[in-house]
């Protein structure tokens, strides 16, 4: 239960979210791509994966993470979405918002 | 360290055709870390023995998240002294939540949609938008501190 990081061999920060992004852990997701900002990284891929659900708080850190990463000339994807996580993009015109790939591999793709 | 959850849960036999009733209750104390725990142990017992889709229990803990940290952070303000009760009546179709904070009430009218291009760059503010999408039916009590939310499982 976290989130766990890693720099792939293109220099793009791999998030991967494992189990839920809520209120109780958001935090912690935004110290992370802050600590990253910090050491020079510019290049964010948050992978859903092995995510279970999202609440508000969670998008509203994802949302606060990415105006992070633009005010530093820097990029956010989102990958691996299933379909009730993308139905919450959707629902809260999220999906407009964001850099949405449907796996890993896609979203590296030209990163 | 916080207390472990303690639930209640009374089985009864509802109109032969409605099949079985379930009704889970558990108090929830104000933290934030808890609501996690508490929604994978509610939805459990909501789950059980109930044919659902995998769609209605995403929904369900949501919706429940949703609901809980809005009773905690925004109704009892993190006070170590106050609680969130939560009462789940679960019956063949549908589940009703019931989550009651202890805090003065708000007004969920007064809530703008979160969806305008204007505030979509907002970090706040979609709990509530959630919950009205996400369940089939929301109603608050008139002081404003008790949300029920009904979701049918199909």
């Amino acid at each position: 239960m976290g989130f766990s990081s890693a720099k792939d061999d293109r220099g793009v920060t791999v998030i991967a979210v494992e189990g839920q992004l809520i209120v109780g852990n958001r935090q912690e997701l935004k110290n992370l791509v802050q600590e990253a900002l910090d050491a020079g990284d510019r290049k964010f891929l948050i992978d859903f994966s092995g995510t279970g659900y999202i609440d508000s708080s969670g998008l509203g850190a994802l949302v606060s993470v990415s105006k992070k990463i633009r005010e530093h000339g820097g990029e956010l994807r989102l990958a691996e979405l299933n379909e009730d996580l993308r139905s919450l993009f959707e629902l809260t015109k999220l999906d407009t918002l964001f850099a949405i790939a449907e796996s890993r591999a896609d979203a590296l793709a030209n990163f | 360290m916080t207390a472990p959850l303690k639930l209640t849960v009374r089985r009864s036999d509802a109109a032969p055709a409605a099949g079985e009733a379930v009704e889970v209750s558990v108090r929830v104390p104000s933290e934030v870390f808890v609501i996690e725990e508490a929604v994978e142990l509610i939805s459990r017992h909501c789950l059980a023995g109930f044919p659902s889709s995998q769609r209605f229990h995403f929904r369900l803990r949501v919706a429940l998240s949703e609901a809980l940290a809005n009773a905690i952070v925004f109704g009892n303000g993190e006070d170590p002294a106050k609680t969130v009760d939560v009462r789940v009546e679960c019956v063949m179709e549908h589940v009703r939540l019931y989550v009651t904070d202890q805090g003065s009430g708000f007004d969920p009218t007064g809530v703008a949609p979160p969806v305008a291009p204007q505030h979509l760059e907002q970090s706040r503010g979609r709990g509530l938008f959630l919950i009205n999408q996400l369940a089939d039916h929301v109603r608050f009590n008139e002081r404003g501190n008790s949300i029920c939310m009904t979701l049918r499982r199909h």
